[in-house]
């Protein structure tokens, strides 16, 4: 490898980016907070705080070496876990990986791959045990995340010498992870749905979302978040990430638009959850997408996942799985459209730009090895989390509420006047 | 003395309790309220699922007044309340044993 040599400007936005990515784990918290019953507010967003906690740890272990480790035998299927253990030798402030300190893309990406699992927990809403989730969350990280993030992110001579195959010899573009992230946890999504079971009374009771103001800021930190996710994936501070940023606006608006609009055609009212959830469908399209396509393109990108994430939601009902906050419909399906439309919409190498149909068969093939390999092994692994420790809480928990049951907490007290009787002091020293 | 239960839509509530304080009724009890009538409840819809939900927002207002009085209070929170449409509310009244303001001990009508 040529002599690299530390660039201020990457470093400072990457350092910023890292920070932005790391604020959308709150943003989905909230977001999914917002949309559940009261009685699961907080498993909801516990959930996701969990992923962090436990991905993350895995990541600075040996996560990132099976990420961006040399790719063993030459095959791109899975980096040398020995090779960067415990970040060894890229935990100190002198090692670089491009022009930036290791230490930055590290943290960075290890955002990335905590995101992808929290992701996952919308599916599972009000009836996962925790401990079970984080179970699910740590073993899947490593069978599933990391082998699919060394495929798609771990470019040739970046990090280290040889990189992931749909990245180096598929050469299917996915600028911030469109299948690695979205169309990976919609899958995992799916998959669990179909593992824990509908809820008690799934498709008969309502079961409103409690704090719809909740879902509006979740998903404008998402948004801001996503500023890093897509921008920062360029890892510098250059023309290819301001295009990013613009392209990030640009899809997420049309997919506003196109999502109110089927609502207003279809059930007569443009709703606050239609808005919230349009923004997340645009910036999932756009994320494979935001570094090679045009602002018109983005814009198309973002009508198009607009419209059809907002009538896969129906999905759900018609074929029978409780995706409870429709991982699927905005993950997987925002993940596929944004994936496979850079082949007609592709600068230089879409269809529609004269590039002809060999990107869009190459983007077709990440989507379907992607999307097969995330939904059987997740199948797999969260059966056997099931019959190891039972995924579900009791039926009595769940009716009565998950917070309470699991966390031993309330979301809200809104009067001050309930007694206790019996007090005891922490049992801490 | 009768105790004077009212069911009304919340945003009628400022022009009663205006009209219940002009005519000379000087405190009222106000709270949340949730139910149905033949007004039925009413449709919403999330990311395209409706549902219907049969409980609806309702005020309820409750007036300690003299058996004298009853009838003119009835009288007056109805006219305040009334928009001529379904869902206006109820009133009604039950008869109370015994009344005491519990700052003075005093009882029956001195305590209303």
């Amino acid at each position: 490898m040529e002599e690299v040599v530390l660039n201020t400007g990457d470093t400072a936005w990457m350092i910023i980016s890292a920070g932005l990515v790391t604020l959308m784990i709150p943003g989905l918290a909230l977001f999914y907070g917002g949309m559940v019953r009261v009685k699961s507010v907080l498993n909801m967003m516990m959930m996701s705080f969990g992923a962090l906690a436990i991905v993350f740890t895995l990541w600075i272990a040996f996560g990132f070496s099976m990420v961006f480790g040399d790719s063993i035998g030459g095959k791109g299927l899975i980096g040398d876990v020995t090779q960067f253990i415990f970040l060894k030798g890229l935990d100190n402030p002198t090692a670089l990986i491009g022009t930036i300190p290791a230490a930055v893309f590290i943290a960075f990406q290890g955002i990335f791959a905590a995101i992808t699992v929290a992701l996952i927990s919308g599916s599972i809403a009000d009836r996962a045990k925790f401990g079970a989730w984080m179970v699910f969350a740590g073993i899947w990280a490593t069978i599933v995340y990391f082998p699919v993030a060394h495929w798609v992110f771990a470019f040739d001579d970046f990090v280290a010498a040889t990189g992931g195959w749909i990245a180096n010899d598929l050469g299917a573009i996915d600028f911030a992870g469109g299948t690695a992230v979205h169309i990976n946890a919609g899958a995992a999504g799916l998959a669990l749905s179909i593992i824990l079971g509908k809820r008690i009374g799934f498709g008969k009771s309502p079961m409103r979302p409690h704090n719809l103001p909740l879902v509006m800021l979740g998903a404008a930190l998402l948004w801001f978040g996503w500023f890093g996710f897509n921008a920062g994936s360029a890892v510098a501070s250059n023309g290819t990430a301001g295009l990013a940023l613009l392209n990030t606006i640009a899809a997420t608006v049309a997919a506003v638009l196109a999502w109110l609009l089927v609502e207003k055609i279809r059930d007569g009212h443009a709703t606050s959850l239609g808005a919230a959830s349009g923004v997340v469908a645009g910036l999932v399209a756009i994320t494979p997408a935001c570094a090679s396509v045009s602002a018109s393109g983005a814009l198309l990108i973002g009508l198009v996942a607009g419209v059809i994430c907002a009538l896969s939601v129906g999905l759900k009902f018609r074929f029978g799985f409780d995706d409870s906050l429709d991982v699927v419909a905005v993950h997987l399906v925002g993940g596929i459209i944004g994936t496979l439309m850079i082949g007609f919409v592709g600068v230089d190498v879409g269809l529609f730009n004269g590039g002809g149909s060999s990107q869009l068969g190459k983007q077709a093939i990440g989507v379907l090895a992607v999307f097969s390999y995330s939904f059987i092994l997740s199948l797999i692994i969260g059966k056997i989390v099931d019959l190891a420790m039972g995924f579900r809480v009791s039926e009595d928990e769940e009716i009565s509420g998950i917070d309470l049951a699991i966390h031993a907490e309330r979301g809200y007290e809104l009067t001050d006047n309930t007694q206790g009787s019996v007090f005891s002091a922490s049992k801490g020293a | 003395m009768k105790l004077i239960t009212a069911i009304l839509k919340p945003f009628k509530l400022d022009e009663v309790k205006d009209a219940l304080q002009a005519a000379g009724v000087t405190g009222m009890t106000v709270s949340e309220a949730s139910g149905f009538g033949r007004q039925g409840g009413h449709t919403e819809v999330y990311r395209g699922a409706e549902y219907t939900v049969d409980l609806i927002p309702k005020i309820r207002l409750e007036v300690l007044v003299d058996d004298a009085d009853s009838a003119s209070v009835v009288d007056v929170i109805v006219k305040a309340a009334s928009t001529g449409s379904i869902g206006d509310g109820k009133v009604w009244t039950t008869a109370v044993d015994q009344v005491v303001r519990v700052r003075t001990g005093e009882r029956g009508s001195d305590a209303i």
